[in-house]
């Protein structure tokens, strides 16, 4: 009979699955009334404070608000257009949520539990589902690749001009902001030396030094290209409502619906992981939790909490930022993906590269807390420079003005600024012709 | 029109500076902005427990009222000058003939079609005796078409209600030494008026 048993290590990885899905799935509900407060706010408004406990007059700030949206959108029909390709249709929100919660399975979501003493379960447990994968990051990386193919076959498959439109731009915007996403990551997994998430706050939380203080350059390309891969503004292009209605997911309704938009905050409720594993220090704060892997309940729930109180900071931050800043233009998006962010992202790399390799030589030298110093001091130096550098090398005018003639047309430059022909190519009727016509 | 139509003066862009290539001065300046708002006070309130405030009721075009005069009695005069200016025609006044020897006529039924109703205000400014007034309620509602059709009593009964908190305007503003058109002293009037 005890061999029909699953063995305690995979009770305890579907234990952590159920914790970990439930509280993501809430956590994506409250979101989004986060996400609505916050809008409400920085608009002078009050924002959705009305539903409370169901059937009584108690309110409790809105917070049965979730519930309510949850119910409305799950009951609400599922309408599927006659003209969509059914397969693919049905298999995109799927593939999209079922690719976005299997992400978390490398991702820390705080430190360990003390000894259970429970037998065939090694201790310390991890807050982890699946410890000791040594590709953590690279799983990440893979399955969030794979969550594009959502967005991509649901623009394809609903067979709309909008929906179609905007899963080739998420595409495009994807592909482009992945490089600088792994060159921001690259630096980090340099330094600490291991692909693992636990292992990555671990190495800060034994030195103490957050990888932002140690590669700002590294955490201002990851953190940009996060926003573009997880589809916020300023570069929510892929669903941008005032030119594609809703983007790839113009075509749902209902439930599938509800899976895109689940999917869509579960990105960024990833980016904001990732941002805080790998930059922030994670469950790490100084004069609260040491580095140490034996420790009590107490200071368990502490980094937990922890942790998660950074976390919800990043997302704050993403929510104030959509209003904060216009959406970019798509050329703009794809120049600051290619001619600004991939170049920094690479000055990152070299720096943290040369640092890492001198600091035996430089410790040698100068000792440990001159070293460690000057080792902060170098990767400032390197986000400066490269900073006001791609500033500098910048163009000083936006490109969407018009084609300016100087006057060369000769027999037709008094009609505007605008080069005509330039502008409808070279078998465009001259200027005056135009001009003359209307 | 055609961007190389002569009428058009092109501006040059202004070129963009060192520090907006940068971009850390623009996202200093959006993310305090945001951040100032979201603690700032709020415009909007919490509506059925707390009402928005009425900037000023003199100019504030809501709900109609009826006025009475000291005597208790409507002061409609039913001279049909509302129902005339009225662009929406939701006025409906039916005359007769008054039993009281300070006027001609007075209006038997007096109703208003609040559907209708634009809320432009020409009923008021066309009153001749400051009869009909709007107020300040701003929240009208009724479960069937029939309710919001007011009929004199209905009117009556606004002011009634709305009489403690909004006086008469044509008193408001006689207290504050501005004449009416209604109320114009006499020999104010301008020579050779009307005939």
């Amino acid at each position: 009979m005890m061999n029909l048993l699953p063995s305690p290590l995979i009770l305890a990885a579907l234990v952590k699955i159920g914790l970990l899905v439930g509280g993501l799935m809430t956590a994506a509900a409250y979101l989004v009334l986060l996400e609505r407060w916050i809008a409400a706010w920085v608009q002078d408004r009050r924002g959705p404070n009305r539903v409370g406990i169901p059937l009584t007059k108690i309110r409790l700030f809105g917070l049965g608000q979730p519930l309510a949206d949850g119910l409305k959108i799950i009951l609400k029909e599922d309408f599927t257009p006659s003209h969509v390709d059914r397969v693919l249709y049905n298999t995109a929100p799927l593939v999209i949520l079922a690719a976005s919660l299997a992400i978390f399975a490398s991702i820390p979501f705080g430190s360990v539990l003390p000894p259970l003493g429970i037998p065939g379960l090694p201790d310390p447990v991890p807050f982890l589902v699946a410890p000791g994968l040594d590709v953590g990051v690279l799983w990440v990386f893979a399955l969030s690749s794979i969550a594009v193919y959502g967005v991509l076959l649901g623009g394809w498959a609903s067979n709309n001009k909008y929906g179609f439109i905007g899963g080739l731009r998420s595409s495009a915007q994807l592909v482009a902001y992945e490089i600088p996403l792994g060159l921001g990551l690259l630096g980090v997994v340099l330094a600490a030396g291991s692909l693992r998430l636990d292992m990555i706050i671990n190495a800060q939380a034994e030195t103490g030094i957050w990888y932002v203080f140690a590669q700002p350059l590294g955490f201002i390309v990851f953190m940009v290209a996060s926003f573009a891969e997880a589809a916020r503004l300023p570069f929510d292009l892929p669903e941008a409502e005032q030119e594609l209605v809703g983007g790839y997911h113009t075509e749902y309704s209902g439930i599938k619906l509800l899976l895109f938009l689940v999917a869509e905050f579960l990105h960024m409720i990833t980016a904001a992981f990732l941002i805080v594993i790998m930059f922030l220090g994670g469950w790490h704060l100084w004069g609260v939790t040491g580095s140490s892997q034996d420790i009590g309940w107490i200071q368990a729930l502490l980094r937990f909490a922890i942790l998660s109180a950074k976390i919800l900071g990043v997302i704050v931050f993403f929510m104030l930022v959509r209003w904060s800043w216009p959406r970019f233009r798509f050329d703009q998006l794809m120049s600051l993906a290619w001619k600004v962010m991939l170049p920094l992202g690479l000055v990152n790399l070299v720096t943290v590269a040369a640092v890492e390799e001198y600091r035996p030589q430089l410790e040698n030298l100068l000792g440990p807390g001159i070293a460690t110093a000057v080792a902060i001091a170098i990767p400032w130096l390197a986000c400066l420079v490269g900073w006001v550098g791609s500033g500098i090398l910048t163009p000083s005018e936006s490109d969407n003005s018009p084609v300016r003639t100087h006057g060369n047309h000769g027999n037709h430059g008094n009609h505007g600024p605008f080069d005509v022909e330039r502008e409808l190519g070279p078998h465009a009727p001259p200027a005056n012709e135009l001009a003359g016509s209307r | 029109m055609k961007p190389t139509d002569p009428a058009i003066t092109w501006l040059e862009e202004k070129p963009l500076g060192l520090a907006e290539r940068l971009y850390l001065p623009l996202f200093i300046q959006g993310l305090s902005t945001t951040s100032r708002h979201m603690v700032s006070r709020k415009v909007t309130v919490n509506y059925p427990e707390s009402r928005p405030v009425v900037g000023n009721p003199l100019i504030y075009r809501g709900v109609h009222r009826l006025n009475r005069d000291d005597a208790g009695r409507v002061k409609c005069v039913a001279c049909f000058l509302c129902a005339t200016a009225c662009p929406a025609h939701c006025i409906d006044i039916v005359a007769t003939e008054s039993p009281w020897p300070d006027r001609e006529k007075y209006p038997e039924s007096f109703s208003i079609d609040e559907l209708r109703c634009i809320f432009c205000g020409m009923c008021e400014e066309a009153c001749p005796v400051d009869a009909i007034e709007l107020t300040s309620l701003l929240d009208l509602t009724g479960k069937s078409r029939e309710e919001m059709i007011f009929d004199k009593e209905k009117l009556l009964s606004v002011y009634d209600m709305t009489k403690d908190a909004e006086p008469m305007k044509s008193k408001t503003l006689a207290a504050a030494g501005m004449a009416t058109f209604g109320h114009a002293p006499a020999d104010a009037a301008p020579a050779g008026g009307h005939h």
